[in-house]
């Protein structure tokens, strides 16, 4: 079958790739760009490990087409921290220790950046509810409400 | 050494963990990361039937698909003879493992492997899959326990003649083994208790739900040598399985251990490694495979479901004067349930005098268990702890006070034979006695249950080298896989011995070519086990850098001292000299004897048993069913917290996963005997709207047969939440929960037949 010539913006830089149509975002960025940060925990949009940023909105990279980010704008958590910077989120969930296996962490980041973004002062139900999209196994969550609240508290600038 | 009493600067602080930043910017490669050059993609063809017998397998238009490149069945196997290995957690047998990778005669289960196939992309190989033609005849499948155990069941196993009874029976059946554990004479006590209670209780099947799929890569050389990337709890048990399984020599393997994305007991054994290196030498390409999250369900794991039936006898004053138990534990379509351990962990909490446990290990057509976090202990107190708060009742009395009476203490003995020392349960119910969530009244609407648990840890082997590296700052390496932050823990133990901040130290995972064996990450044992290695590694560093400071200054070794990571000479007698750090050793390491190393390998044992009790408060919803937990405590003696935060981290994990297990996930199975809910949508784990906080209180009652205390953690906290929760919700409606999982529907079922 013949592949779809894509052009997005990745993480700030422009890329553009070829995939097959039936290809989800997510296999795009692990098995065609090389972006691995992003995990494929279920494939059937019920774990979030795959969760990125689509032009603003969050979503389960496996729950979309490659050809879809066509002319869209993708942050991946590989594109979170500003350089050596971590973003507070990603401090914060080292801090509290908000991550075990790791492995779901890198949608729990992206998704917590997004809450944070739209709503910077959650409360603790509206940090289960909007993450409740995002399994972890390990942890038993109560390390990451608090490490998502201390986050919200710095890009406040109520903490550092 | 023992750092008991002294004054710690590194242990119990929490420090950001080595791996951490990896971790949270993605940069932490995992097994389905990685790569290799001219890979293919394998995949596995599975049984759709619960119970078949293959009468052929026709691979030939799969292999001439353009793409593929290797087709395997379990004739690219060599048959493996019955043996029983001790490489994974709890029993299993070399040549079941063989046969539950790639079915051989028959498919034993729905999911069962019964061919792969290697393509170079993973559309090619599915659509190879398509086209493998296996003949099935369909046979008569059993799923449940005790339809299994049924005289007219399905027999899987044509040689399975239940052990553990005399004489030797002459039928064969799906009872693999019957165990009995007795103290004192459980019928006696009965006559002279004052109290009865008797209930039967079961439980569901649960999957461990790791969120990392298993995978793999794999290279089979054409000079024989093999490296696999792999995702497991053991990279030494994935060398000796594969190795055993096809006939390699395990010094031609090398395991590389990935990052792991989650295991829980689930990735102590292995499913695709054996698989994929037969297709790599099939074809002479490497093979990667990962399962999808439906095979995970249909092809792994779970645990054991149970049917289980308690009989208590007390005394009015709540003296438990004996026990019965009967447990039958699913064990899937292999031997090899945690029968051993339900058996021991549900009555080892309790003193008493008179005990009789039975229990059976069962096959039926479901996957073949794996460990689950304790295995076997959170079925088994499940009935008991349910049991024990009805008998509370009974007596009129409250359910700490009923535990407190009976706790097991130092010199209790088990009914398997071991006699407690060191323990910390008194002191575990101490605490919660005296917590605010216990000593506060319980919310209009809700109600509020109690839960112990027991597991008894393990150590073993363990091997870990310590090096000081030329700038004087330190590696230390160990065979244990990290599967929580384990390398945290042991960057601190060395860093505490040596006297140095935590930052200079860094902690990896070496292969299994680079460091001695060391058991797989289980039983709660990397931070004792490991981390007594690791701890007797850096003494001997610190031993080796006070002869070179000696060296250095010409003086004998023992006029030197160590203290806060430098060497001083031990009194005025000894000469004057500057205190010399690691840096400026290290710096003269080619001079006094060349490079400063240590590895040292134990088999610890001392393992200290854990215990643990949780609070819960619920509230019901008596129009649908719907189970809320309102607050949740759980209380544990954790012997030494090494890093709190990550012990806080296994206890509030723990209970969550037992919470799930309590409230929602159960394997649902058609009439054919097909898992209906394969996916995470509709096997509902805990999400984190599901829970509140979990407050986690750690009680710390040191092991002093580890040098900084520690005793295991991570397996106790998923023991308690099942009773504690049903306990709650009996008190909150006036109707026992004897069945898992307490979903809506059957909690609406039970208060509806409690109407009526």
């Amino acid at each position: 079958m013949a592949k779809s010539y894509v052009s997005t913006t990745i993480n700030g830089e422009s890329a553009e790739f070829l995939c097959e149509p039936q290809q989800t975002l997510l296999d795009v960025l692990r098995d065609v760009i090389g972006l691995t940060g992003s995990k494929e925990g279920c494939a059937s949009g019920d774990c979030g490990a795959c969760s990125v940023m689509l032009d603003g909105t969050l979503v389960c990279s496996c729950l979309v087409l490659g050809v879809e980010a066509e002319g869209k704008s993708i942050l991946t958590v590989e594109g979170v921290a500003q350089g050596e910077k971590l973003h507070p989120v990603q401090q914060k969930f080292l801090e509290h220790a908000a991550l075990q296996c790791g492995f779901c962490t890198p949608g729990l980041i992206v998704a917590s950046k997004a809450l944070l973004d739209q709503n910077p002062n959650p409360t603790e139900t509206e940090i289960r509810y909007w993450l409740a999209g995002n399994l972890c196994r390990c942890t038993g969550y109560d390390k990451i409400v608090r490490a998502v609240q201390d986050a919200g508290a710095v890009m406040r600038g109520e903490a550092s | 050494m023992n750092y008991l009493d002294t004054n710690l600067k590194v242990v119990g602080t929490r420090p950001v963990r080595p791996d951490g930043v990896d971790k949270v910017t993605g940069r932490a490669i995992y097994a389905a990361d990685t790569r290799s050059a001219g890979m293919l993609w394998g995949k596995i063809l599975r049984s759709p039937h619960a119970h078949a017998r293959i009468l052929s397998i026709d691979t030939s238009k799969a292999a001439a698909l353009p793409g593929v490149q290797a087709v395997v069945t379990s004739a690219d196997f060599p048959e493996i003879k019955s043996e029983e290995a001790f490489v994974g957690e709890g029993p299993m047998n070399f040549r079941d493992l063989s046969t539950n990778v790639m079915a051989r005669g028959k498919a034993l289960y729905e999911g069962h492997a019964v061919a792969a196939v290697a393509a170079t992309t993973q559309a090619v190989a599915d659509a190879a899959l398509a086209l493998i033609e296996v003949k099935y005849d369909v046979l008569p499948h059993v799923i449940d326990v005790d339809a299994a155990m049924a005289d007219n069941a399905p027999v899987l196993h044509e040689e399975m003649f239940t052990a553990g009874v005399t004489p030797k029976p002459t039928k064969a059946s799906n009872i693999a083994k019957v165990v009995t554990f007795k103290k004192g004479d459980a019928e006696a006590g009965f006559a002279g208790a004052e109290v009865i209670f008797e209930k039967s209780y079961t439980t569901k099947p649960v999957h461990q739900a790791y969120i990392e799929p298993h995978a793999c890569l794999v290279t089979y050389g054409s000079d024989g040598q093999v490296t696999i990337h792999s995702s497991s709890q053991g990279h030494f048990m994935v060398r000796a399985y594969t190795a055993k399984l096809l006939g390699i020599d395990m010094a031609n393997i090398r395991v590389n251990p990935a990052e792991i994305g989650g295991g829980f007991g689930g990735k102590t054994l292995i499913y695709l490694e054996p698989v994929a290196v037969a297709l790599s030498r099939k074809s002479g390409k490497s093979v990667k495979m990962q399962m999808t999250r439906e095979e995970v369900f249909r092809g792994s794991g779970p645990t054991s479901g149970a049917s289980m039936d308690v009989k208590i006898g007390a005394k009015k004053d709540g003296t438990i004067v004996s026990v019965k138990q009967i447990l039958k534990f699913q064990a899937g379509a292999f031997a090899g349930s945690p029968i051993g351990p339900g058996c021991m962990c549900g009555l080892a909490l309790y003193d008493i005098e008179n005990i009789e446990v039975v229990g059976y290990d069962v096959v039926s057509n479901r996957p073949k268990v794996a460990a689950y976090r304790a295995p076997g202990a959170p079925i088994t107190s499940f009935a008991v702890e349910s049991a024990l708060d009805e008998l509370a009742d009974q007596l009129g009395m409250d359910p700490l006070a009923l535990r407190e009476k009976n706790a097991a203490k130092n010199g209790s003995k088990t009914h398997y034979g071991v006699t407690h020392n060191n323990i910390g349960f008194e002191q575990v119910l101490a605490a919660v006695k005296t917590h605010p969530h216990w000593t506060s009244p319980v919310k209009p609407g809700q109600a509020r249950g109690l839960a112990a648990g027991f597991w008894f840890n393990i150590g073993g082997e363990s091997s870990a080298t310590v090096h000081v590296n030329e700038d004087g700052t330190v590696t230390v390496a160990t065979g244990s896989v990290d599967v929580g932050g384990s390398r945290a823990s042991m960057g601190m133990m060395v860093a505490e011995v040596l006297g140095i901040d935590v930052a200079k130290v860094r902690a990896t995972v070496a292969d299994t070519a680079s460091v001695g064996f060391t058991f797989l990450t289980g039983g709660s044992r990397v931070t004792f086990a490991t981390g007594m290695a690791a701890t007797q590694a850096a003494e001997r560093v610190v031993d080796e850098l006070k002869r070179r400071a000696a060296a250095i200054w010409e003086i004998q070794a023992d006029a030197v001292e160590w203290r806060d990571g430098k060497a001083y000479p031990a009194g005025s007698n000894a000469g004057a000299f500057e205190p010399l750090d690691l840096p400026a050793i290290a710096l003269k390491a080619g001079r006094t004897g060349g490079p400063v190393t240590a590895e040292v390998s134990v088999n610890a044992q001392g393992a200290g048993a854990g215990f643990g009790a949780h609070i819960c408060d619920v509230s019901v919803d008596q129009e649908t069913g719907q189970v809320t937990i309102e607050r949740y405590t759980a209380v544990q003696d954790v012997g030494k917290a090494i890093h709190p935060s990550y012990v806080e981290g296994q206890i509030q994990g723990g209970a969550v996963q037992g919470i799930g297990w309590a409230l929602n996930e159960e394997y649902i199975y058609s009439d054919k005997g097909q898992m209906e809910n394969p996916g995470f949508l509709d096997y509902r784990c805990p999400v984190m709207s599901d829970v509140p906080m979990i407050e986690a209180v750690l009680v710390e009652v040191p092991n002093p047969r580890h040098p900084f205390g520690a005793r295991g953690v991570g397996e106790v906290p998923i023991i308690p939440p099942m009773a504690a929760i049903g306990n709650a919700i009996r008190r909150a409606t006036g109707v026992p929960m004897p069945h898992l999982p307490m979903s809506p529907p059957t909690v609406l079922a039970a208060l509806d037949a409690a109407k009526k």
